[in-house]
């Protein structure tokens, strides 16, 4: 039984449980519109987290593969009549191959030069989204055709939360098997001491890579989910703003904490619907999110709640 | 001919601000090894709190000085609040805070100020004169004078005096300037405020040109970090150097090439330099020992 | 010979800090690196481990030349090392430490990984039960699930130790290992080293404690100013005066009774 709950996967099935038992308390569709893009949020987090917290390299840019695999799913089907559903592995495939072409030269810094370099990236993708209007609609956007899986349209913010809710728990599994594996010990060791890990025969730049590949898809996907969800696309999905939403919420959910990226999008989603008629405060509680927790509590959430309870039993 | 001179003193004028920007930058990264991305937020807030204090009947000179005292001391409290309590964090936590705090201030703008764009009249007038078939803007040589004052008078602070000294002291080595006797904490406090202080001019002196909004901060600081890390992070003259050449870079390729990715121009920079020289045209690299 | 330098030379803005150094270790011994402080001895271990690559000269190892490869690319061939100055994995457990010394006798893709199929587990299992082995041998196995960053300094030193071990090497450097612990950790230390050589691993030792290299080496090679001074065994290493004039100053009597 006590291996049952230590088990890596227990806090998902908790998660999967919470998932599945709190719809039927939902007052209106609009709750179902707010979990989905929780879970949508947090798949992008999971990824992120992946890179930031376990193998410790910062992206304050990764809004830029939110925004590959948004318009992804938007251009393609537009101009192209590809199916929906396979220009999200178009886009998936996309992502990654940018993240690879990118990765090798940016991952070679460290500190605060990756961190405007990984930024610079993002606001350049951005930038090429806003000019390119032929294709991109410029600063206004495009509408996104909706998924169609065979003759089944999917619509309708309920199903949108099960999908969403469904390629989370998958999104967090694949990421929790990989923590509890030889590559994942290996990008905890690149976060301690690359020169360490690399005299044990990590081969460090190659393993940055690959978890920067693996974390640019997560937030293809999750983009792609943004577009055909909402149904229109602008280029902020790109923005700075945007990678620092998602940086805040690894960051308040706690670094190297799968469950914690769930903490966070539901935060950082949560928040401006609350604050929806103190909607020009947005930005000033986002800042003092990111500051006050960088400051006081840069575990994050989960950590400390963990920490806290931990404490506790001894 | 008359083209080229156009670009080469727009690009000039523009560059003397990012040169500022830059200049904000690189004393507060020397003081503390921090990177400021609020530099741009001080900016924002020379300009739109001197459009807003003239609105409520200030006289403007008046209304730009108090916009500068406020917007210093808002670099003093970002020291006092955000900064010094995260002593000992990692840079790039520290680079989050400032983020944070870049955020925090466009959305208390957003919310004092309004959202619209806004003017200041310039100081000799609105009408361009002619030099060698370029029209030149008289407020653009204003930014480039002002430019050159603060340049000069920080060169002369850090160079005479002994609040000067000690700014290098702690640049140097921190632990050793506080053993002498230095209290870093002010002293650092003071190179923030100098910083935002800075930042407002620029900020006061470009609006005539380029009108202010609450968000023109952020695209700012990272122009502004780009002319530093081209100049050279860590060196002063390098910040005024890079600064220049960033916007040379930027108005030529503007005029020349394409201005819709005018502001990519200062992203590819950073880039370039990242790979292709990290320390920047005069700065110096580091080795880590093992 | 299995490890080799070959006139190795690197400088740092002007100052050489290994110049012309040439030395050959046999399999199967301790070596030892001795010198004054700034000989430049860790800066040879780093040439050594590839994490500098030399402006001239060359490295082989098990004959191979390795001159400039990198230091996982070393570790696959069978070398590994320690650090003067700690590179612990201070967020993980000691356990965790060492599982990470296993890194190349780990063969599992990304893939497999990321569907954590049962040759993931398997290899986990047998990655923990080795680390735990050489926990053991440094006498750590009570502290493996300890987070490292509440172990005491010498508990580390012996950690890394570990660490290294795990990895099976051919040839183990060790920087300065003995550096902060009291003489019963150095005699514990004399002794894993000793049962390390048992077991066919060839040591390459860099050192200060002049009992423990005198004790344990079986050739010892001076280095002053980046430059060899003397190579030998122990007895005629100590009866050297230009080793003696290097670490005490000319026409020290004391000096011969110090080093021994």
């Amino acid at each position: 039984m006590r291996a049952l709950l230590s088990h890596r996967l227990a806090g998902l099935a908790a998660i999967a449980a919470i998932t599945v038992l709190l719809p039927p308390f939902f007052p209106s569709l609009y709750y179902y519109r707010v979990g989905a893009l929780v879970f949508i949020f947090a798949l992008a987090a999971v990824g992120l987290n992946l890179l930031m917290g376990f193998a410790g390299q910062v992206s304050l840019g990764h809004a830029g593969f939110l925004g590959i695999g948004g318009y992804a799913v938007a251009i393609a089907p537009t101009y192209l009549g590809l199916p929906s559903w396979t220009c999200i592995f178009g886009g998936a495939l996309l992502s990654g191959l940018v993240a690879f072409l990118v990765g090798r030269p940016i991952l070679r810094l460290k500190g605060h030069y990756l961190a405007v370099a990984t930024l610079g990236f993002g606001v350049l993708v951005a930038i090429v989204l806003t000019n390119e209007a032929v294709w991109t609609g410029g600063p206004d956007g495009m509408s996104v055709p909706q998924l169609t899986l065979f003759t089944w349209r999917v619509r309708g913010s309920d199903t949108w939360y099960w999908i969403a809710a469904a390629s989370f728990l998958l999104g967090a599994t694949l990421a929790l098997n990989l923590v509890d594996s030889p590559t994942g010990r290996a990008l905890k060791a690149i976060h301690d001491s690359e020169v360490a890990s690399s005299v044990l025969g990590v081969d460090v730049a190659r393993q940055k890579l690959a978890i920067f590949v693996v974390s640019a898809v997560y937030a293809s996907v999750a983009g792609s989910y943004l577009a055909l969800f909402n149904g229109h696309i602008t280029p902020d999905i790109s923005g700075f703003l945007r990678s620092i939403e998602l940086v805040a919420m690894v960051v308040l959910g706690g670094m190297g904490s799968v469950a914690g990226s769930l903490v966070g999008a539901a935060v950082l989603v949560v928040l401006p619907q609350i604050l929806t008629a103190l909607h020009d405060y947005e930005h000033m509680v986002l800042g003092l999110i990111l500051m006050g927790f960088m400051i006081f509590l840069r575990q994050g959430i989960m950590p400390s709640l963990i920490a806290v309870v931990a404490g506790r039993r001894t | 001919m008359a083209e080229f001179l156009q670009f080469f003193f727009s690009g000039l004028t523009v560059g003397a601000v990012y040169a500022l920007v830059a200049l904000g930058f690189t004393l507060i990264y020397n003081a503390s090894d921090v990177i400021n991305f609020a530099q741009g937020e001080f900016v924002m807030l020379g300009g739109m709190a001197t459009v807003f204090l003239a609105l409520t009947g200030v006289p403007l000179p008046l209304a730009a000085l108090l916009a500068i005292v406020i917007t210093a001391a808002i670099g003093l409290a970002l020291h006092r609040f955000a900064i010094e309590p995260a002593h000992g964090a990692s840079p790039v936590a520290l680079i989050m805070i400032t983020i944070g705090a870049s955020v925090f201030l466009r959305g208390v703008a957003q919310i004092i100020f309004d959202k619209r764009f806004h003017s200041l009249p310039p100081i000799f007038g609105g009408e361009p004169f002619r030099l060698w078939g370029a029209a030149i803007l008289p407020q653009g040589l204003v930014v480039m004078a002002g430019a050159a004052v603060i340049v000069l008078l920080l060169w002369q602070f850090v160079d005479r005096t002994m609040l000067g000294k000690a700014v290098i002291a702690i640049a140097a080595n921190r632990l050793a300037a506080r053993l002498v006797g230095i209290d870093t904490r002010r002293i650092v406090g003071l190179c923030f405020a100098i910083s935002a202080a800075i930042g407002a001019v620029a900020g006061i002196l470009v609006t005539p040109i380029t009108l202010t909004s609450y968000d023109v901060g952020t695209l700012l600081a990272l122009k502004g970090f780009a002319a530093a890390m081209l100049g050279g992070i860590g060196s002063g003259l390098g910040a005024v150097i890079g600064g220049l050449l960033l916007g040379m870079f930027e108005t030529f390729s503007a005029g020349y090439i394409s201005s819709k990715y005018k502001d990519a121009v200062a992203f590819l920079v950073i880039l370039a330099v990242l790979f292709a020289m990290p320390q920047g045209v005069l700065g110096r690299g580091k080795i880590e020992r093992v | 010979m299995i490890l080799e330098a070959e006139r190795l030379s690197i400088a740092f803005g002007g100052v050489r800090a290994v110049d012309e150094v040439s030395l050959s270790v046999q399999p199967g011994l301790v070596f030892s690196i001795i010198g004054p402080n700034g000989a430049g001895k860790t800066t040879l271990l780093n040439l050594f481990s590839g994490l500098y690559a030399p402006m001239d000269g060359r490295v082989r190892l098990a004959g191979e030349d390795v001159t400039g490869l990198a230091p996982d690319w070393l570790a696959r061939r069978g070398l590994s090392r320690t650090f003067q100055n700690l590179q612990i994995f201070f967020r993980m457990t000691a356990l965790e430490n060492v599982m990470v010394g296993r890194h190349r006798h780990e063969a599992t893709g990304i893939l497999s990984e990321l569907l954590h199929l049962p040759l993931v587990d398997r290899q986990n299992r047998r990655t923990r039960e080795a680390a735990r082995a050489a926990l053991a041998r440094v006498g750590l196995e009570t502290e493996a699930d300890r987070p490292a960053s509440a172990l005491p300094y010498g508990a580390l030193k012996r950690l890394e130790i570990a660490r290294a071990l795990a990895s099976e090497p051919t040839v183990l450097l060790l920087d300065e290992p003995a550096a902060g612990c009291n003489p019963v950790e150095t005699n514990e230390l004399d002794g894993v080293i000793r049962s390390m050589v048992e077991d066919g691993v060839t040591v390459v030792l860099v050192e200060h404690d002049m009992r423990l290299v005198m004790n344990i080496s079986d050739r010892i090679h001076v280095l002053a100013n980046g430059r060899t001074l003397a190579e030998g065994t122990a007895a005629e290493v100590r009866s050297n005066s230009a080793v003696v004039e290097a670490y005490l100053g000319v026409g020290s009597q004391e000096a011969v009774h110090a080093l021994g």
